[in-house]
């Protein structure tokens, strides 16, 4: 592999590895905390009802719109520390 | 100045403002028409984006939908908004960097295959097409409430407007109109909820309003609410009876299907740069985000606000029911709509309202002397007649009404682009005429975009009975067929033609066949297989939940059937590899 695609390729395993951590956590906020694992986090009491309600209908909606905005700065730096940046 | 006066003034704003856009942004180029050039400022794309998908379904319906079930019906805000992580990190960056106008052209290049570009061309038509009437029905219904016209009159005003600016301005006139329109209807949904909260919390910030003190009762709202829907016998607001599994699968349909929608994904071909892309898909679920964070909190407010005008009293349901002549003003005026309706089955001239399907509560219901639940709602009123239950003044109810029409005509504007973007320029240049001029093309995509717009108006006019059915088809075939082709096309690199195509193919046949099996042929009445409920879905998978099921499928045989045959020439990976990196974007503005 000459040095050029081997720099590509390891531009491509940070991207994905900065995907894989950003959906774990999707997964957890919505499906887990949100749905599946609602009934683990019943005992926490969040304005009457419980943190998975809160979860389902607020908290998920809130890590997303983190996640995104995260993924965009961690990925437009990452695009200037391998130079395959758009200038 | 009385109601319907302020109406048209307030709707004839709104729409000599789209008028006045249109004027100003018209389209000289395939470029401008089919993508504004390339110039739109992430920000102003995100609101456009919001606009884009935020359709009469999230303005009108989504808050009476989980007002309507509560919290198993929080599946639609986690589904709807969790699609735009998706989109911001497996599909949007990278179908920006490829640089071209529409998504089954990406499929085309990138499976080397123009079979594959028609199987996607045709997957988009569908989805985008069923998306289209929801719309029109709903310009026509919006008109019909607000502004005394009969419905085709309302439908043919709302074709007129958008055919203006999208004819003459495509993607350029679309976009600066859509981010009109999401003013108009962040506002319109906004201020009505923010009053709502107040009334009820003290609150002004309805997201916090939801899990706050409710002021009457003295206790979190929603444990007011829990109580009150469990004395009439409904399910507990906050608890759930859905399958686990069904509500898992469901929630991941609408995400995919969201992340697949063609009319949303090319909104981001829009933004200068591949690093726009990013910031504006989060820009996108900002706006997003601020009408998606209250509507559960108005569904909630709006289902305790009308449990408590009929049955009086500080939280507790009390047993005597509101007398039926001294209903509020705004009960008598959706009565005449037909979406409000009561039925005095008892005779004593009070008005029942509890949940008669459910057998352990029918006992206290006759002891009650209650003969039958006596008052039908329509989910859609709870945002609609939110002004006038919590009494706002006039020019509320009007900009409510200017915020239905724009969230379905900004929804529809960007559907018909996709359409008409398909016909002109993956069919007609691609395949029926490669030699044909830009020019020509500018002009066979503005007769396309103005043939939409008919057969869509066409379809608003005489909606199939399945209209309403047909919204799950479109989330699950955009799941199951768009959105893994994409996401194979840019993650992998031996994915070749007959796999993309064998998925793609396996992903719609399975998922139109589950959801007809149920459903009937084609939505036919009596034509289903199986019977829809329960315990005749298989596993206890629900139709519109097999999305996911079905983009499985389209994976796993594109998987196996690319391996079995031979890797993508050359080319085709450095293909993949130049969509992966972002540099030399812009030079593929002129393509």
């Amino acid at each position: 592999m000459d040095p050029k695609s081997a720099q590509a390729d390891a531009y491509w395993q940070a991207n994905l590895r900065i995907i894989k951590i950003s959906l774990v956590i999707w997964a957890l906020v919505s499906f887990g905390f949100g749905i599946i694992l609602r009934p683990l986090l019943s005992g926490i009491p969040v304005g009457g009802t419980d943190l998975g309600f809160w979860f389902a209908q607020q908290g998920s909606i809130l890590v997303f719109l983190g996640l995104i905005f995260f993924y965009a700065w961690r990925m437009n730096k990452l695009d200037r520390e391998f130079d395959v940046d758009e200038q | 100045m009385d109601q319907y006066t302020l109406n048209l003034i307030v709707v004839g704003l709104s729409f000599a403002l789209y008028i006045g856009i249109a004027i100003y942004s018209r389209a000289g180029s395939t470029g401008e028409f089919y993508a504004a050039n390339r110039g739109v400022h992430p920000v102003m794309n995100g609101m456009a984006t919001a606009a884009d998908w935020m359709s009469a379904a999230s303005f009108i319906s989504m808050a009476g939908l989980i007002a309507s079930v509560g919290y198993d019906n929080s599946t639609y805000l986690m589904g709807w908004t969790g699609g735009y992580v998706l989109l911001a990190m497996l599909l949007a960056p990278y179908l920006r960097k490829f640089g071209k106008f529409t998504v089954p052209e990406f499929i085309g290049d990138r499976f080397y295959s123009r079979s594959a570009r028609i199987v996607a061309v045709v997957c988009l038509i569908v989805v985008s097409v069923t998306y289209v009437i929801g719309q029109m029905t709903g310009v026509g219904v919006t008109f019909a409430r607000f502004l005394e016209t009969d419905t085709t009159t309302g439908l043919l005003i709302g074709s007129a407007i958008v055919f203006l600016y999208a004819v003459f301005g495509g993607m350029k006139g679309i976009t600066y109109t859509q981010v009109a329109q999401y003013i108009v209807l962040i506002l319109a949904y906004t201020i009505p909820a923010i009053f709502i909260s107040l009334q009820l919390t003290g609150n002004p910030l309805p997201m916090f309003g939801l899990f706050s003190e409710h002021t009457a009762s003295g206790q979190p709202l929603l444990t007011t609410l829990d109580q009150i829907v469990t004395d009439l016998g409904f399910n507990q607001y906050t608890g759930s009876t859905d399958s686990t599994l069904n509500i898992v699968l469901f929630t991941m349909s609408l995400m995919i299907g969201t992340a697949g929608l063609p009319h949303v994904i090319i909104r981001f071909f829009t933004v200068p740069k591949v690093s726009d892309a990013r910031w504006s898909a989060g820009w996108a679920l900002v706006f997003i985000a601020i009408l998606y964070l209250t509507a559960p909190a108005v569904g909630a407010m709006a289902r305790l606000n009308l449990i408590e005008t009929i049955y009086p009293g500080n939280g507790a349901v009390e047993e005597t029911a509101i007398v039926y002549e001294d209903r509020p003003e705004w009960m008598r005026n959706w009565e005449t709509t037909g979406l409000l309706t009561f039925n005095d089955l008892n005779g004593d001239g009070r008005i029942q309202f509890y949940n008669a399907n459910n057998a352990a509560y029918a006992e206290t219901a006759t002891q009650r002397g209650w003969q039958g639940n006596e008052l039908t709602v329509n989910n859609d009123i709870m945002v609609l007649a939110n002004p006038e239950i919590a009494n706002l003044p006039g020019w509320v109810i009007a900009l409510v009404a200017a915020g239905g029409l724009a969230a379905a005509l900004s929804t529809a504007a960007g559907l018909l682009l996709a359409i008409a973007s398909a016909i002109s320029h993956d069919l007609i240049k691609s395949v029926i005429k490669p030699d044909i001029s830009e020019k020509g093309e500018l002009l066979a995509a503005r007769i396309a975009m103005a043939g939409a717009i008919a057969l869509a108006t066409w379809l608003g006019l005489n909606p199939p009975g399945f209209a309403a059915q047909t919204v799950a088809l479109a989330f699950g075939l955009a799941a199951s067929s768009i959105f893994p082709a994409l996401m194979m096309g840019i993650f992998s690199k031996r994915i070749n033609s007959s796999g993309a195509i064998a998925g793609m193919l396996v992903g719609l046949i399975t998922t139109c066949a589950y959801v007809f099996a149920y459903k009937g042929f084609l939505f036919i009445p009596e034509t289903n297989i199986l019977p829809d409920n329960p315990a005749g879905w298989i596993f206890g998978i629900s139709p519109a939940s097999f999305g996911t099921i079905g983009a499985i499928l389209n994976f796993a045989v594109a998987y196996f059937v690319s391996n079995a045959t031979e890797a993508p020439p050359r080319e085709i990976q450095d293909l993949v590899e130049s969509v992966r990196t972002p540099r030399g974007a812009s030079a593929a503005l002129d393509h």
